[in-house]
């Protein structure tokens, strides 16, 4: 199935924060915008919501912590108990240092597993690049038309009222 | 830009002096309460064998606690200096609309040197083991070959030299800073700043060295015998941890009064996330000091954790792992998230925790080796502290009326008004 967008060029990062503002405020929902660079406070602007990658790396890290512990107690205290420099078999300072190896790789395993999963980053996956320009000096923001909608001028409008270069119409094979 | 002055009405310094008053009070009745006999309090009991063979009286307690607020308050005015030369030399711009809260807060240092030779000028032989003279000698029955070995270092002129040496370098460095941030704020330019950044270099260099070998001399040699490799470090994380929470904690202070219109959330969040990371580099610190010595197990090194833990008839139990609980585990909760790093409320809880926490992990440090089974905290303990706090409290603010409370010309201005995280 094809998908028709309109891209509004832009050559200025704080025209684009303007226009982006304006755009959503007259209603308009924007697909994506494309940046050579990461911008400050874009997200606000979009209002993208927060990443909740956090929260998992905060339980992956409680996995961690819970595993290493289990693991060591488990092995030194109960399946093969050893007594290792005259300390108790369940030794909880000696234990420390590998919980907190095993807190830190499985948080940041479990992230960017995440990551990969959601964002559904894989080597077979198809990126569409709307503007070629927008890994070099233009932002683009990109404008899903609904199905149907032909007249393109009101869009055209918007755009180029909120300081876009320039206003192409793209078709997408989805 | 227009020029923020911050201004301590009459009835804030007096409630300085309050606290200051509140604190003599306290610590009177407590000196009366000692005098009279109540003095080792709950801990008679437990402390019998280590009150035979030294009892503390009033006035040693008093010397002890001078020195650890002593030790602890010119810790944090110390790293108001270093904050500010830190952030010269790494270039940073996020700090600048905050940056006259650590200036202020190395206006304690005078005061902190004088006590601190005052203190050692007449208490040294309750605080510091090691200032005995017949340790010293052959001939003696309490001659100690361990700490007569130390002795090219471990001698009052040096000593003293070393703690004159120490405060002049610190507060030269950090009043040259101060003088050309002021200047800055009249002349423009940005000629200041690069003289700071040249001059910050300096106290860094005077600060690596001196934040460590300040640590030995006032803390480590508490414990004469006793050694670790890793004190210095283990003094200054304590430090930075407690001085930053001191910023932050100022910070949200003036804010919630109405000043530092410009600071918001973001600089928050980046105090928030000094406080976070160096609690956790203070617990590393920790961490890595304890576990040798437990797993090692070398008596002359582990009964510096036994004596802290309640061996002996010490009783530092409670002390000893709820300074874990408060200076980790509390802040690395409840800090965790972004949202409680930008939030003043939770900022302040963590920081007022921090600083009382770090109080403990000096008092930790240095009672055990001085007072041994007799520290409590008590009516003295607190008195002393509010009295040293009053005094701080004037300094600081002292140091905070005295100039812009923002630096007008500093040339990363615009970028900490526009700082986001």
């Amino acid at each position: 199935m094809n998908k028709k967008f309109v891209l509004g060029i832009y050559d200025d990062e704080d025209v684009l924060l303007t226009a982006i503002e304006n755009v959503r405020a007259a209603g308009t929902k924007i697909y994506e915008v494309f940046s050579p660079y990461p911008i400050h406070g874009i997200d606000d602007v979009l209002g993208i919501k927060r990443s909740r990658l956090p929260i998992v790396a905060f339980f992956c890290g409680l996995f961690g912590t819970c595993f290493a512990l289990w693991m060591q107690i488990w092995m030194l205290g109960f399946d093969w108990p050893m007594i290792i420099g005259g300390k108790p078999h369940i030794a909880l300072p000696s234990f420390i240092p590998v919980t907190f190896e095993l807190t830190v790789l499985c948080a940041a395993f479990g992230m960017v597993i995440t990551f990969f999963i959601v964002t559904n980053l894989k080597p077979s996956m198809k990126v569409n690049v709307f503007d070629k320009r927008s890994t070099d000096d233009k932002f683009v923001m990109a404008i899903e038309v609904k199905e149907g909608v032909t007249d393109m001028t009101a869009l055209n409008n918007l755009l180029r009222s909120n300081g876009a270069v320039e206003v192409n119409e793209k078709e997408v094979v989805k | 830009m227009t020029e923020e002055r911050l201004i301590i009405s009459r009835k804030t310094n007096n409630k300085f002096f309050l606290m200051i008053a509140v604190g003599v009070v306290l610590l009177i009745a407590g000196i009366i309460l000692m005098a009279t006999g109540g003095g080792g309090e709950h801990h008679a009991e437990g402390g019998e064998q280590a009150a035979v063979e030294h009892a503390a009286t009033w006035l040693d307690r008093l010397w002890v606690n001078l020195w650890l607020n002593n030790v602890y308050f010119t810790g944090i005015a110390l790293i108001g200096v270093f904050f500010v030369a830190v952030n010269y030399v790494t270039y940073s711009g996020w700090y600048t609309l905050i940056k006259r809260v650590p200036e202020a807060l190395g206006y304690f240092l005078p005061v902190g040197g004088v006590i601190m030779l005052l203190v050692f000028l007449f208490g040294s032989h309750t605080i510091f083991h090691w200032t005995h003279e017949y340790l010293y000698e052959i001939d003696d029955p309490r001659y100690d070959p361990i700490i007569a070995g130390k002795r090219p270092y471990l001698n009052t002129v040096f000593f003293l030299i070393r703690m004159v040496a120490y405060f002049a370098l610190w507060i030269g460095l950090a009043t040259w800073l101060r003088k050309n941030s002021v200047k800055e704020d009249l002349e423009g330019g940005t000629d200041y700043y690069h003289k700071n950044i040249r001059i910050s270099a300096v106290f860094l260099v005077v600060f690596g060295v001196t934040s460590s070998t300040a640590a030995w001399d006032w803390v480590l040699s508490i414990d004469t015998h006793w050694f670790s490799t890793m004190f210095g470090w283990y003094v200054f994380s304590s430090w930075w941890v407690s001085g930053l929470a001191a910023v932050t904690l100022a910070v949200i202070f003036l804010k919630q009064n109405g000043y530092l219109k410009m600071v918001n959330a973001n600089h928050l969040h980046d105090l928030g996330k000094f406080c976070f990371a160096f609690s956790i580099f203070w617990t590393y610190i920790w961490f890595s000091q304890f576990m040798l010595y437990w797993y090692a197990n070398i008596p002359e090194e582990a009964i510096y954790f036994i004596e802290r833990t309640n061996a002996r008839g010490y009783d530092f139990n409670w002390i000893f792992f709820g300074n874990l609980f408060i200076n980790f585990f509390f802040p690395f909760l409840v800090l965790m998230t972004r949202d409680a790093k930008r939030q003043m409320i939770m900022l302040k809880i963590v920081t007022i925790a921090i600083l009382i926490g770090h109080w403990f992990d000096f008092y930790l440090m240095i009672m055990p080796g001085t007072l041994r089974g007799e520290a409590s905290v008590g009516l003295m303990e607190i008195g002393t502290a509010l009295v040293f706090l009053g005094v701080f409290l004037l300094m600081f603010t002292k140091g905070l009326t005295k100039a812009a409370l923002v630096p007008v010309n500093h040339p990363f201005l615009e970028e900490s008004v526009h700082h986001h995280v």
